[in-house]
C-alpha cells in the first residue's frame, strides 16, 4: 500500500460500450462482484465510459467519494488508455493511478459463452483491483523536439509530404533509394479519371522540391541506420555515388550525347526495358535532380578502364564527372519521420499461364503507361514488339490480387487504371479493346462516371477470370493471335478471344524488403506486408512506434488522390508532433534500488540501448532515465530484485497473476 | 480427468505484437477459448522466472508467453532474452513435474491476430487432454522440494 496516499480507495468502472462488450460480458454482474472486494469504494457499471458523461462521472465519483485508484474496464489501452488517465488527471489525481482492464478486444469479442466470458471479466478487473493498489503517482518527463523530418520515398506521397512540411517552414531531408525522385507517378501517362497527364501535374512539385530552401533532397540514397525515439532520432543516410559531382554539374547533359556510345544500348529500367539508354544516362528527361549517373556494368571506364573518356572532354572545365568518387554516409537528427516508401508491382512472371515473359506481346500495364507515353520509348507510337500495330486488345484485370494463390487484396487502382488504359489504347490505335473484369470496383469522385463513359466508347466488359492466355489456335481466325480462355460469367459459356496484344493489369504490394525497412525503423508490417498504421480508422497514418508516420502505397494500396491526402495528413501530424515543442515520455523506465544492489553487474549487458552504466565508486548500477525505453530486460534479469520498473513493479505483476488466479 | 475441467491459462503479452496480435483478433472478431487471462508486459523480456513460478504456484493450469518474433523486438533482443529464460526455466520446471505442454512461448506479431487464436485454442486443448496439475499448488514449497528431490 502506498504510504504517501494513505487509505487506498478504488473506483472500478465496467463499460458496455454500447452492447459491444454488454452483449457478452454482464457488466452489471462484474461490476457488483467487483464491488465486494478490498478497497473497492465505488463500482460502476456504464453504457459509454469513454463519452463525455462517462468521463464526467469518473471525475465526479474521485471528488466525492475521494477515489484515489482507478479502475476501467473497457477497450485495449491502446485505444483509450491516454482518454481516461486524461479524465483522471482532469479530478486532480494523478493520471499512472488509473488502471485499464481490457475486456473488449481480448474478451467480449473473441468469445460467444456468455458465462465464461463474464468469469474472464471479473478475473481480470480483479487483477487490476490488486495491482492498482500498489501503483505511485509518476510524472512524464518532457524531451526537446528536434523540428527537422526525414522523408523516405521521393514518390507523389513523399514530395507532397515533403512540401506541405516545407511551406510550413520546416526543415525535410527527402531521401530517395532511385536516381531520381517522382516514383512510379512519373511513369504513368495520364491519371484517372480527368485524363490529365501525370507529368503535368507532378514535374512542377517535383521542381518545387529542389527549389525549396527547406528540402534537403538526397536521391539514389538509403536509410541505413535509424537511432533514437521520438522527437530526437538519429539517422544514417549512405549516398550512393553516381560518379557525378553535384555541385559542379549544371545538367547540360552533353556527356551523354558524347558518350563513346553513339547509340543507346542498354535496357532504360524507367521505360521497363522497351528503351534504350546509355551507360552515362538520365533516368528520364524531367529527371529531379536533373543530373545523369553512370551505370558501372555497363560503362567501359568501370570495366575495362581503356575508354576513351569522351564523356570527360565534353564536360569540359566543370570536371563534373568522377569516376572515383565513393559512397558518403551523412548523419542526419530529425524528430519525426515519414515512411513514403511507395509499393512494387506484382511481378506478372509469377502467373505462367498468362504467359507473360513467354510471348512477346504480353504486356503488363506499367509497359503499357511507357508506350503510349509521348516521351515513351516509341514517343507515344503504340506498336508490338514486332512493329505491328495492335489491332484488338485483351486487358486482364487483376492479375496478382483477389487471388488466393498470390494476392488476396484488391489492389484498388486496376479496375481504373484499366479503364484509363482501354481509353488510351483506343484514343492511340483505335483498336477493338476487351476488358476482362472478375468485379468493376469504381469507388471514387468520377470513377463510375469514367466507366459509363467507357462503355459508351464501345470498349468490351467480359465478366470473368482469365484461365489462359496461349498462342494455340484452333480456327484460322486465331493463327498468330493470342487466346484468352474465359468463361464469361454474365454468359454462363467459356469463350475464346483472339488478341493482338494482352495487358495484364498488375497489382499492388509491398516492397520486396519492406520487412527489412520496417525492422530498421522499428515498426509492424501488416499480414500482408504493407506498413502497418496505428489504428485503421483513427489513427490511418500514424505507427505504433512514437514520431513515425505513413504515406502512400507503402500502407496500402491506393490512388493518387488518396496518397496525396494521406502525406498532407502524416505531414500535419508531424507538424503537430514538432510545433508543441516537446514529447512526453511514458514513464515506464526502469531503475536502481541503490541500497539493494549487489554490484553484480548482470544488468549492464542486458541492455540494448547502454542506458545501464555501473559506478565504480559506489560499486553499483545505474540507470539513466533518458535513454530507458522501458522494455524491463534488466529488471527480470537483477538476481538482487534491486531494479524496478514504474508501472510495471514486481508488486504490480505478482498481484495481478495472484489476481486472475484467485477463485471467484 | 473431469468432464467440466477447464484449464485456466496465464498468459503474458508483450506490449508490442502480441498484445496487439490479441487486440486484433478482437477487432477480427475471431472466436476462442475463454481460458486465458493476459498480463500485459512492454517487453517478452521483461518476464521474470518468478512471474511463471508464481502463476504455476497461485494455481495456473498453463503460462503462455508471447513476444514478437526473432530479429522484430521493439526492444532490439528482449524476446531473445525471454527465449533463454525460457528454455531454462523448461527444465526446471520438468523437474517439478510440470508437463511441458504447460509452459509455451509463442512469437506472434501484431498482424498475427489469427495465431493467438490457433496457439490458444490448441494450448487449451492440450490442457484439457493433460487435466488438472498433479503438483499441489497451495502446498506449494514443500511439494515442490519433494518433487525435485
Amino acid at each position: 500500500m502506498s504510504e504517501q496516499n494513505g487509505e487506498v480507495r478504488i473506483g472500478v468502472y465496467v463499460c458496455h460500450c454500447g452492447s459491444n462488450i454488454g452483449a457478452i460480458v454482464d457488466c452489471k454482474a462484474v461490476a457488483e462482484y467487483v464491488g465486494s472486494l478490498d478497497n473497492v469504494v465505488v463500482s460502476r457499471d456504464y453504457k459509454y465510459l469513454c463519452s463525455d458523461p462517462g468521463q464526467e462521472l469518473i471525475r465526479q465519483d474521485i471528488r466525492e467519494h475521494k477515489l484515489n485508484r482507478i479502475v476501467v474496464a473497457s477497450c485495449s489501452p491502446h485505444l483509450h488508455e491516454h482518454t481516461f488517465r486524461t479524465a483522471v488527471e482532469g479530478a486532480g489525481l494523478n493520471p499512472f493511478f488509473m488502471n485499464m482492464v481490457n475486456i473488449r478486444e481480448h474478451n467480449s469479442w473473441v468469445h460467444e459463452d456468455r458465462g465464461a466470458a463474464t468469469l474472464k471479466a471479473m478475473d481480470m478487473v480483479r487483477a487490476a483491483v490488486r495491482r492498482v493498489v500498489h501503483h505511485e503517482p509518476l510524472q512524464r518527463a518532457r524531451v526537446e523536439i528536434n523540428p527537422n523530418v526525414l522523408v523516405v520515398g521521393g514518390g507523389i506521397a513523399g514530395i507532397h509530404a515533403a512540401m506541405t512540411l516545407a511551406n510550413a517552414g520546416k526543415h525535410v531531408y527527402l531521401v530517395e533509394r532511385e536516381a531520381s525522385i517522382g516514383g512510379h507517378m512519373a511513369m504513368f501517362d495520364k491519371t484517372f479519371p480527368t485524363l490529365d497527364c501525370a507529368a503535368c501535374i507532378l514535374t512542377p512539385k517535383m521542381s518545387a522540391v529542389k527549389a525549396s530552401p527547406n528540402v534537403t533532397l538526397w536521391a539514389y540514397s538509403d536509410v541505413t541506420k535509424v537511432e533514437g525515439y521520438v522527437g530526437n532520432y538519429k539517422v544514417e543516410v549512405t549516398r550512393r555515388p553516381r560518379y557525378i559531382n553535384e555541385d559542379l554539374c549544371s545538367g547540360c547533359l552533353e556527356c551523354i550525347a558524347n558518350c563513346v556510345y553513339k547509340e543507346p544500348k542498354f535496357n532504360d529500367e524507367f521505360n521497363q526495358g522497351l528503351g534504350k539508354r546509355k551507360p552515362i544516362y538520365i533516368p528520364f528527361p524531367q529527371a529531379v535532380p536533373q543530373m545523369p549517373l553512370i551505370d558501372t556494368e555497363t560503362c567501359i571506364q568501370f570495366k575495362s578502364g581503356k575508354c576513351k573518356k569522351t564523356c570527360l572532354a565534353a564536360c569540359g572545365e566543370r570536371h563534373a564527372i568522377d569516376f572515383t568518387q565513393q559512397e558518403k554516409v551523412e548523419t542526419i537528427e530529425v524528430g519525426a519521420i515519414i515512411m513514403a516508401t511507395g509499393f512494387q508491382p506484382f511481378d506478372a512472371h509469377r502467373i505462367p499461364y498468362y504467359g507473360y515473359g513467354t510471348y512477346p506481346n504480353v504486356y503488363t500495364s506499367l509497359e503499357i503507361e511507357r508506350l503510349v507515353n509521348a516521351s515513351g520509348p516509341t514517343a507515344g507510337d503504340v506498336v508490338l514488339r514486332d512493329g505491328r500495330k495492335p489491332r484488338t486488345v485483351g486487358i486482364i484485370h487483376c492479375v496478382g490480387s483477389r487471388d488466393v494463390g498470390t494476392n488476396r487484396w484488391c489492389s484498388r487502382v486496376c479496375c481504373m487504371y484499366s479503364l484509363k488504359l482501354a481509353h488510351l489504347l483506343k484514343e492511340h490505335t483505335d483498336a477493338e479493346v476487351f476488358n476482362f473484369y472478375i468485379d468493376m470496383r469504381t469507388p471514387g469522385k468520377g470513377f463510375e462516371e469514367f466507366y459509363q463513359r467507357l462503355l459508351n466508347e464501345g470498349v468490351h466488359f467480359i465478366r470473368g477470370r482469365v484461365a489462359e492466355v496461349t498462342d494455340w489456335a484452333l480456327d484460322p481466325s486465331e493463327e498468330g493471335k493470342l487466346v484468352l480462355r474465359v468463361e464469361d460469367t454474365l454468359l454462363g459459356v467459356v469463350r475464346r478471344i483472339p488478341v493482338d496484344m494482352v495487358v495484364l493489369s498488375v497489382g499492388l504490394e509491398p516492397h520486396e524488403d519492406a520487412q527489412d525497412v520496417r525492422r530498421l525503423f522499428n515498426f509492424s508490417c501488416g499480414s500482408e506486408g504493407f506498413f502497418l498504421e496505428r489504428h485503421p480508422k483513427l489513427a490511418p497514418v500514424n505507427t505504433f512506434t512514437d514520431g513515425i508516420y505513413l504515406a502512400g502505397c507503402c500502407q496500402g494500396p491506393k490512388d493518387i488522390p488518396d496518397t496525396v491526402a494521406q502525406a498532407g495528413a502524416a505531414a500535419a501530424e508531424a507538424l503537430a508532433l514538432i510545433d508543441k515543442g516537446y514529447v512526453e515520455q511514458e514513464p515506464n523506465t526502469a531503475y536502481v534500488v541503490e541500497e539493494d544492489c549487489c554490484g553484480c553487474k548482470t544488468c549492464v549487458p542486458m541492455c540494448p540501448y547502454s542506458a545501464v552504466y555501473f559506478n565504480e565508486e559506489t560499486n553499483r548500477a545505474g540507470i539513466q532515465q533518458v535513454i530507458c525505453k522501458g522494455c524491463g530486460t534488466c529488471v527480470a534479469a537483477c538476481p538482487s530484485g534491486s531494479i524496478k520498473q514504474h508501472l510495471f513493479e514486481d508488486d504490480q505483476i505478482f498481484d495481478e497473476i495472484e489476481g486472475v488466479l484467485a477463485n471467484v | 480427468m473431469s468432464e467440466t475441467y477447464e484449464p485456466k491459462i496465464v498468459a503474458f503479452f508483450c506490449n508490442w505484437c502480441t498484445y496487439l496480435a490479441a487486440d486484433l483478433a478482437g477487432t477480427s472478431r475471431l472466436k476462442y477459448a475463454p481460458n486465458t487471462r493476459v498480463i500485459r508486459v512492454m517487453c517478452s523480456g521483461r518476464i521474470d522466472p518468478q512471474f511463471v513460478l508464481e502463476a504455476f504456484a497461485k494455481g495456473a493450469d498453463g503460462v503462455l508467453i508471447g513476444g514478437c518474433h526473432p530479429g522484430d523486438c521493439h526492444y532490439q533482443e528482449g524476446n531473445y532474452k525471454a527465449l533463454r529464460r525460457y528454455y531454462l526455466l523448461k527444465r526446471m520446471l520438468r523437474e517439478m513435474g510440470i508437463e511441458d505442454e504447460r509452459f509455451r512461448l509463442e512469437w506472434i506479431s501484431a498482424a498475427e491476430g489469427e495465431r493467438v487464436k490457433v496457439v490458444v485454442n490448441d494450448m487449451v486443448q492440450k490442457l484439457r487432454a493433460l487435466g488438472p496439475r498433479r503438483v499441489p499448488c497451495e502446498a506449494k514449497p514443500q511439494a515442490m522440494e519433494v518433487m525435485a528431490s
